[in-house]
């Protein structure tokens, strides 16, 4: 296997032994950014030289035996946390990059300040490479609403790769990045995860800082990792956790070793399989693949147990009436006033219509009006308040039966890579990608995908939920399930392209 | 009010007036960032330099809440007679586009106000009593930037003023005069002074009102159609809009034509309202939960321990002044006027001195030599002479140790230099002299000096006395005690009449 498709787990140990540098690891990424990126689509923005100059640091810092797990791993951030690329005065920072949401919008627009992701992994040692492609603002489950053009999953080039965190999940599939960051919302990296063939982690809300993340539907976005290996998910995590203060929803509980809990065993271990997650339409080769990644959990020592979450059903309108009414008010700051792309006309109001009518794409406006009009006085109890009761129907429904089980598991997506263009005429459709992820966000519980083999040569993932702020349960079931599944070596045909 | 009374024969109108006051709070820190609310001392607050990208609302930010905001509010409800709620207080956000406004929402409070429920004893001077104020609610909001329209065709934005701390007080209809109006606003101030909670400055925008007004006939239990009435600069501003709105409203009531609901604004120089909105440009603000921002629940701890913090309220000072320290109505309410001079009032009462006498001390010379220094800012807190110091000064007045004239004179010293009123008669010979032995030697030599005019007087030039008695004071450099004086003098002219 070449460098560049190996686990942070190997390339660090190559490290500290000194048989690599942190410069040869971003050299190889770049060198398949180079190859396949332009193609891809996966990069919005980078700038090789200031990552080249940072290895050499982080190589520096090795061999003065800096030990940090992340020291000198090369990796890109979503195109939806921002970096730092003004200085105090207001001027452009050299290596600065600009953060874009995947928007027209926000064309070129240079961030004052870093993200609370930017600072942690910066401060554990990792190499930023650049910012990853996404589905405008997040909203998409196919990475075909950004404003800079599809991303094609490595897999399968005429297939999407999943959204919104596509450009991340394809990267890291395509030995662009050791790892990289997404969000999720309704399973924007649980989803592109399983569609591109990695693993994709969305903590418990709350567990990673926000700050920093341009915003979709703050009560429901989360940050978490894309990596190759379940270890090296607990190693990034690790990285991006804990409390912030600049996060009034970041939750000041401590942060466990997760890479500790990696116990490799699920004996003892209920686990529940809610029979809802088996939605009718979902594809015979995903469900197989969950199948018998279920037999393998179960060969291995645990107790699957039959579970029922009968609101699962509700989820998807639940889900499409709180994020859009969040997202409604979120988005309103793209006012064409301050920053980002103005029509630059004299009349307010005329300039206001044109530059978010120009600014924004479609599935933006869609969900701008949907959760305008689901706000509007006369509607806001019949959608806004009921979908908030639903909400905590669901939540209650997880905490019960996740009293008596350990994890869940179930498929990540109902349906493996789809080609591109398939879905995009009917938004209904494509919502149903996100049916067996979204009632995880809504609950505000930790889930992550996992592979778990292929159905017509195309990655499905296995997907494991977890109790509030047990990570670390989740973090040992997907584990154990990867080191007796056989997948963990599973990789893109570009890996020897 | 029984508008156009004049007349008699006309319908009788009752006044019904609700009034909205925003009030900026005295905290160091913006409402959700920690940019300061005010410029260093001694600088220049030039336009956007008290900004950050959270009150600027760059992507990806969060608002913090700032403590000591909710503690005001908390505290002016307790003030306010409020219930102070301790169940999930949540913040909500009030959408609307306006180039005033960084995030196209207002963060503010709707469906659970901190405080509501209260109520306030308003004394009328010229109504001859009091009424009592129903306060319907008293909530935490940010304040919006500043707009000043600079020239033709365009207008400037200074976000300094955005994210500061603003309380929103609202009254029940229950105010039935534009006196009432005015009195209810003073009254206010005063309290959002004594506790801390604004500066209340109307003139310098740190607080501002909006009056309701409509009419109805006498005996009428239904409302009228209801006015607003904005850019009100001065109490004396808000009692005559009041009143031109009551006699508008009276006129085209009698006239039979329709009134319409609607926000005017004040014309100070014109004397007049004028439109700026009708009710059918009425924004939909789509309030909803802050999902930013978890819920608030003051414990009950909390409210307790700032219960204890309120100081004793105008209202109850002024009584205890009358009835406990027998103090005129006048000088109790010159003294609550300012809560600093009250404070010094009472340590001076507490060192000792007769409240009556030191009410005439402090409201008279002291008061006189702060407001000659008003200008620098200085309040009755700053002034150097310790509350101590001046009941020591008024003992020596009352015992014949100097006299009231020197004492002026040594409080003009000490009042800004701090020294001991005593040890500065000691070190002056400012000290009274009531050496009967020593006056009479005096007296004698201004009789052996002034042999004429003592004849004169002695021939009936009665008015001579107060220069003979003029001519003694100069000899003793005015320390001669002057009933003594009067009483040798005297007994010495007629003794050689």
């Amino acid at each position: 296997m070449e460098l560049a498709d190996r686990t942070i787990s190997e390339v660090g140990s190559l490290l500290r032994s000194r048989t690599v540098t942190s410069r040869e690891l971003t050299e190889a990424c770049l060198a398949r950014i180079e190859r396949d990126g332009t193609r891809l689509n996966t990069f919005l923005a980078s700038d090789a030289a200031a990552a080249l100059a940072a290895a050499e640091a982080a190589d520096a810092a090795l061999a003065d035996g800096d030990e940090r797990p992340l020291l000198g791993i090369p990796y890109a951030l979503k195109d939806i946390f921002v970096t730092r690329a003004l200085d105090d005065a207001g001027d452009d920072l050299p290596g600065g990059l600009p953060t874009t949401a995947g928007s027209r919008i926000l064309a070129g627009y240079r961030s004052p300040y870093a993200s609370d992701a930017q600072e942690r992994l910066d401060a554990a040692g990792g190499i930023l490479l650049g910012k990853t492609n996404c589905d405008e603002f997040a909203m998409g489950s196919s990475n075909e609403n950004s404003a800079y053009g599809a991303v094609r999953n490595p897999w399968d080039e005429a297939t999407v790769p999943g959204g919104s965190s596509g450009g991340s999940s394809a990267a890291v599939a395509a030995g662009q990045a050791f790892f990289a960051t997404g969000t999720d919302t309704g399973g924007s990296i649980r989803q592109p995860a399983s569609l591109s063939g990695v693993v994709g982690m969305k903590p418990t809300y709350g567990r990673v800082s926000r700050y920093g993340m341009v915003a979709f539907a703050s009560s429901l976005d989360q940050c978490g990792p894309f990596t190759r290996s379940v270890r090296d998910c607990a190693l990034v995590l690790g990285a991006l956790a804990g409390h912030d203060p600049r996060d009034a929803t970041s939750v000041d509980v401590p942060v466990p070793d997760y890479a500790a809990a990696l116990t490799g065993s699920v004996r003892g271990l209920r686990l529940g399989v809610p029979r809802e997650y088996f939605v009718a339409g979902m594809e015979p080769g995903v469900e197989a693949a969950v199948r018998t990644a279920i037999d393998v959990l179960r060969d291995a020592g645990a107790e699957i147990v039959d579970v029922s979450l009968p609101s699962t059903d509700h989820g998807l309108a639940t889900y499409y009436i709180i994020a859009p009414a969040e997202a409604s008010a979120n988005l309103a700051r793209f006012d064409g006033v301050r920053y980002g792309y103005s029509a630059g006309d004299d009349d307010l109001l005329t300039n206001y219509l044109r530059s978010r009518g120009d600014g924004f794409g479609a599935e933006v406006k869609r969900r701008i009006m949907l959760g305008t009009y689901a706000l509007s006085a006369g509607y806001y109890d019949a959608y806004y308040v009921k979908a908030q009761q639903v909400r905590t129907l669901i939540k209650d429904e997880f905490d019960r039966v996740l009293k008596d089980v350990d994890a869940l598991l179930a498929p990540t997506s109902p349906s493996v890579a789809f080609p591109i263009g398939a879905k995009t005429d009917d938004p209904l459709l494509m919502y149903l990608n996100d049916a067996c992820t979204l009632p995880v966000n809504i609950a505000g519980l930790p889930g992550i995908s996992v592979p778990c083999g292929l159905s017509h040569g195309k990655p499905v993932g296995l997907q494991v939920i977890g109790r509030a702020f047990d990570e670390s349960m989740v973090l040992r079931v997907a584990d154990a399930y990867e080191r007796a599944a056989g997948f963990a070596d599973l990789r893109s045909p570009l890996s020897h392209a | 009010m029984a508008a156009m009374t004049a007349t008699g024969a006309r319908t009788q109108y009752e006044t019904i007036i609700g009034i909205e006051v925003h009030a900026q709070l005295r905290t160091a820190s913006k409402m959700f960032c920690a940019c300061p609310t005010a410029p260093p001392p001694d600088a220049a607050d030039e336009p956007n330099t008290r900004v950050c990208p959270i009150c600027m609302g760059m992507p990806g930010t969060l608002p913090t809440i700032n403590r000591r905001a909710v503690e005001l509010v908390m505290l002016t409800g307790l003030a306010l007679d409020c219930r102070v709620e301790t169940a999930a207080v949540r913040f909500e956000r009030k959408n609307y586009f306006y180039p005033d406004l960084p995030k196209g929402y207002q963060i503010s409070q709707y469906a659970l106000p901190l405080t509501s429920n209260g109520s306030l004893e308003v004394p009328v001077p010229t109504e001859g009593g009091s009424v009592r104020i129903g306060i319907t609610r008293a909530h935490l909001e940010e304040d919006t930037a500043r707009l000043s329209h600079a020239g033709r065709g365009f207008s400037v934005v200074d976000f300094n003023r955005a994210g500061i701390p603003l309380m929103e007080i609202v009254t029940e209809p229950d105010l039935r005069s534009p006196a009432q109006a005015r009195a209810y606003g003073e009254t206010l101030r005063d309290i959002l002074r004594y506790i801390g909670a604004s500066n209340a400055d109307m003139e310098a925008g740190s607080m501002r009102i909006e009056g309701n007004v409509s009419l109805r006939p006498m005996g009428d239990d239904r409302f009228g159609t209801k006015v607003e009435v904005k850019n009100l600069n001065s109490f004396r501003s808000l009692e005559r809009a009041m009143e031109y709105e009551v006699a508008r409203h009276a006129e085209a009531l009698e006239r039979g034509e329709p009134l319409r609901q609607e926000t005017r604004g004040w014309d100070e120089g014109a004397g007049r309202t004028i439109v700026q909105r009708s009710k059918e440009e009425a924004n939909d603000y789509r309030y909803f939960p802050e999902p930013d921002l978890p819920p608030l629940r003051p414990s009950q701890a909390w409210v307790a321990d700032l219960r204890a913090q309120l100081p004793e309220l105008p209202a109850a000072r002024r009584e205890r002044y009358e009835t406990e320290l027998g103090l005129s109505a006048y000088d109790a309410g010159v003294l609550t006027a300012d809560v600093a001079l009250a404070a010094y009032y009472d340590a001076v009462v507490e060192a000792g001195a007769a409240p009556k006498t030191a009410a005439n001390w402090v409201t008279g010379e002291f008061s006189r030599l702060l407001n000659q220094r008003a200008a620098d800012g200085l309040r009755a807190d700053g002034v150097a002479l310790a509350p101590g110091g001046l009941a020591e000064l008024i003992a020596a007045v009352e015992s014949g140790s100097v006299s009231g004239t020197n004492a002026k004179a040594v409080l003009g010293r000490t009042f800004a230099s701090g020294e001991s009123p005593l040890a500065v008669i000691e070190a002056e010979g400012l000290g009274q002299v009531s050496d009967a032995g020593l006056i009479g030697r005096e007296v004698e030599a201004v009789l052996a000096e002034f042999t004429s005019q003592v004849a004169e007087y002695r021939s009936g030039k009665t008015q001579l006395y107060g220069f003979l008695v003029g001519q003694v004071m100069k000899r003793t450099a005015g320390r001669a005690d002057a009933r003594l004086v009067n009483d040798e003098l005297r007994r010495r002219l007629d003794e050689g009449a």
